[in-house]
């Protein structure tokens, strides 16, 4: 068994953060990432960011990491990063379970902060396990850390943030994109991205989704039909399209079962995207000293997923009995940019899915 | 319309257009009909010309007397929905933000496109600046026929 002060189960932007502000207050945290290295999702957001200053809006999401990842590496005498380590297991007096690099470990840690993120939905359509359909996720890391084309032909499925971001950069790659289709009545995402893929001639067309997808070995059309009320498709407006690759984007969902296994209260919430954990005001799950930050309980941008690893971190240092010097000024600075980040129209399901959660 | 195909009305775009008249200096036009969380433009304006406030879903507003039209807040637009214009007798020049390789060449004429990407117009490459400041986002310099004016918006890759 090894034992830590705070172990942080994830390495994205709220992990990252979450350390810094832990390190800052004095308190030793080990970071557990599944992956190669950290950096989580932003690593090939090649975008630049909204939000504030505060949030290095304006700044690239890959450089964003880069940020995240040197405040880390620069604090290094307190926060520890394991890598291709996953968490496989929660159990009582906060012990969990890590699948490292072909090796099984035991930690006790006296706080966890779980930042797990969010993981891609998919859709159920005929055909939909032909080679040539990818998430948007799996499109991004391709082309965006590996630098492989998923395809020349790219119908987006889903017009949220991610799918208008993706079809961009798409068409930066060279691809055609040939639509996006999007079965709500309105655009999802921000507008300026929308309006973005329409002047490069991209048709965004709302109300429609994919019915079917056609291929021997990989998918060479698909079948797309508008939608009525009830999200039925309406029959005789099928609509054949050739594509060579296909792209989900319909949403994400907390990646909260690490909780769920703990005993930790959990809750349905359609407003944060799917199960997610109850939460205090200080981020503290219903399991004592366990935390969550970022999108694991509410799927939301990266930028708040920022601010509630520093948030959180912060807390989680006071429970531990190292207040961070700056504690009070920080605590009014976090919660007032959370605020401000969510008070606008795209905050409105965070608002409402938070008031449910909170306990 | 905006939210169901992503192209702003003529109404919407003439709000974000000054008097024509402050249009012999270039001008910030600010294409954000939107209330999301963001406000790179107004902090990153050196003359304190674009005003979003403490709230930060609030749309930008353009204070045509302080804007220079000098662009930093061009290419420091997340959404890349700011442009500049200036209009000399029968000619007029934009500043437009551009992330495709191979950048423009100056001197060159590409098919200018308006908000639904029909070729409307030739669109002159006068200016391609790129440092590292602007992080990968040109700004190019387009000459066009004035009456575009409120039509052009960016150019199509030949």
């Amino acid at each position: 068994m090894i034992y830590h002060d705070l172990v942080i189960i994830g390495g994205g932007p709220a992990g990252l953060s979450a350390a810094k502000v832990a390190a800052e207050a004095g308190v030793k945290s080990l970071i557990i990432e599944r992956d190669f290295k950290v950096g989580g999702q932003l690593v090939k957001q090649t975008h630049m960011f909204f939000g504030s200053e505060k949030q290095y809006a304006s700044t690239r999401g890959i450089n964003i990491a880069n940020i995240l990842i040197d405040d880390v590496f620069n604090k290094s005498d307190y926060i520890e990063v394991m890598t291709e380590a996953t968490v496989v297991g929660l159990y009582s007096d906060n012990i969990i379970t890590v699948l490292c690099k072909e090796k099984y470990i035991k930690i006790k840690a006296k706080a966890i902060i779980v930042a797990t993120g969010a993981s891609e939905k998919f859709l159920a359509f005929e055909n939909n396990d032909l080679p040539g359909i990818y998430g948007a996720g799996a499109v991004q890391t391709l082309m965006n850390v590996h630098g492989v084309l998923p395809g020349q032909k790219v119908v987006m499925v889903g017009s949220g943030n991610i799918g208008l971001i993706v079809s961009y950069q798409l068409l930066q790659a060279g691809v055609d994109v040939v639509r996006v289709i999007e079965a709500a009545k309105n655009i999802g995402g921000y507008k300026v991205h929308a309006s973005k893929l329409r002047r490069l001639g991209v048709e965004i067309k709302t109300g429609q989704s994919i019915k079917e997808a056609i291929g021997k070995d990989c998918v060479e059309k698909i079948v797309v039909a508008e939608l009525d009320n009830k999200w039925e498709f309406i029959e005789g407006t099928e609509e054949e399209i050739e594509v060579d690759a296909v792209c989900i984007s319909v949403g994400l969902s907390p990646l909260s079962s690490v909780l769920s296994m703990g005993g930790a209260q959990m809750k349905y919430v359609a407003f944060l995207g799917g199960t997610v954990p109850m939460i205090d005001k200080h981020h503290e799950t219903t399991i004592n000293n366990v935390f969550v930050a970022g999108d694991v309980c509410g799927v939301e941008e990266a930028s708040s997923a920022i601010v509630e690893g520093y948030y959180t971190g912060l807390l989680v240092s006071e429970r531990l009995g190292f207040k961070h010097p700056n504690h009070e000024e920080l605590y009014k600075d976090f919660k007032n940019q959370l605020a401000n980040l969510r008070s606008g129209p795209f905050g409105k399901k965070t608002r409402l899915g938070l008031k449910e959660i909170l306990r | 319309m905006l939210k169901t195909d992503g192209i702003p009305t003529k109404k919407q775009v003439l709000s974000r257009f000054p008097n024509e008249e402050l249009l012999d200096r270039p001008k910030a036009i600010t294409e954000c009909y939107e209330d999301i969380p963001c406000n790179p433009c107004s902090t990153s304006c050196p003359f304190d010309a674009i005003h979003i406030g403490e709230d930060i879903n609030k749309q930008p507003k353009v204070d045509f007397d302080k804007c220079t039209g000098c662009g930093i807040c061009v290419f420091n637009c997340p959404g890349l929905a700011i442009m500049t214009v200036q209009v000399i007798e029968d000619r007029a020049t934009f500043k437009i933000p551009y992330e495709f390789l191979p950048y423009p060449i100056v001197g060159d004429f590409y098919p200018g496109v308006d908000r639904s990407s029909k070729v409307i117009c030739d669109a002159l490459i006068t200016k391609v600046v790129i440092n590292k400041k602007q992080d990968k986002t040109a700004l190019v310099h387009v000459e066009i026929p004035a009456e575009y004016i409120h039509e052009f918006i960016t150019i199509r890759r030949p």
